[in-house]
């Protein structure tokens, strides 16, 4: 592990396909992204896109059952992992996105989150997967469109045999709250 | 299943129906609200308020129940009005494109006259 244990989920909740949790695990990641450093209204963007997610597993995915499973992991991004920008930074111990580098041209590049939402339910094309266009006024297909809309990275995709993974990531602005030494995100680029 | 419970009162002055919703309006409320608005334009009013000021969340499914409930205003000739969004809901509109579907005041009072 490293030392900034961000090869590991820092949060991992399982939880049933019933919509009585929406509430609470929006509010727990919300409540994470804070502490991570993000503004109220990140906050609740990463909410908003997260009870979507589990909205449409327990739609689409479980057609409404409440028993399946639905796992969602949070990891914090690093903007200053080992050396620093640009050099060692991470997405959950993945190589991080060229276009998260620490370069000075990125401004989004002062860290993030990672949310990744993984499930037992209905596989589907992940290429199928689109929100419907905002000309059409009509109920409902408005999901997809918002998460990726308020996330900067969403990526779907089918998990082994069984179930679907989602990844969203959203970077944090580089302006950062003053006078709450919690919401510090750690060192950001060129600082 | 149990879908949570949500808040919502009705009210009815003159000609004017006010549906008032509590808290948050998810997936697991949306149904409730739905129910409420269909309710209300059974009765045939001629305008429609959905006081929105005490709902500090809402998602897609509440969106889409709105969104009937305005395709349902427009065959029944009722004017639909929503007031009193909070940032946070007010933003979930914009991100839908969806304000300026809808007749939008700031509170009941301006409603009223909408």
């Amino acid at each position: 592990m490293s030392k900034d244990g961000c090869d590991r989920p820092h949060l991992k909740l399982e939880m049933l396909s019933n919509p009585l949790y929406l509430s609470g695990a929006r509010e727990l990641v919300s409540s994470v992204a804070r502490r991570l450093g993000f503004a109220d209204q990140a906050c609740s963007q990463i909410a908003l896109a997260l009870d979507e997610a589990l909205c449409n597993v327990i739609r689409h995915g479980y057609g409404r059952r409440p028993d399946g499973p639905i796992w969602v992991e949070v990891w914090p991004l690093c903007p200053a992992h080992a050396d620093g920008c640009g050099s060692g930074a991470c997405v959950a111990g993945e190589p991080t996105p060229p276009e998260a580098l620490c370069n000075g041209s990125a401004p989004e590049a002062v860290g993030g989150i990672r949310i990744v939402i993984e499930d037992e339910a209905r596989q589907v094309d992940p290429a199928t997967i689109k929100g419907r266009k905002l000309e059409e006024i009509r109920p409902g297909g408005l999901g997809v469109h918002i998460i990726r809309e308020v996330m900067n990275q969403v990526i779907y995709e089918k998990r082994g045999e069984s179930g679907m993974r989602l990844t969203m990531v959203k970077f944090k602005s580089p302006v950062v709250p003053a006078g709450d030494p919690a919401a510090q995100p750690g060192r950001s680029c060129g600082t | 299943m149990n879908n949570g419970p949500v808040r919502i009162e009705y009210e009815e002055r003159g000609t004017t129906a006010i549906v008032t919703p509590h808290g948050e309006i998810g997936f697991p409320e949306a149904p409730s609200l739905r129910t409420y608005l269909k309710g209300a334009q059974d009765k045939r009013m001629a305008r429609l308020i959905v006081d929105l000021s005490n709902v500090h969340f809402m998602s897609t499914p509440g969106l889409a129940a709105l969104v009937e409930a305005l395709q349902s205003s427009k065959r029944h000739q009722t004017r639909l009005v929503l007031c009193g969004l909070q940032e946070r809901v007010r933003a979930v509109f914009e991100i839908a494109r969806l304000q300026q579907l809808f007749v939008i005041k700031p509170d009941a009072a301006s409603a009223m006259e909408a």
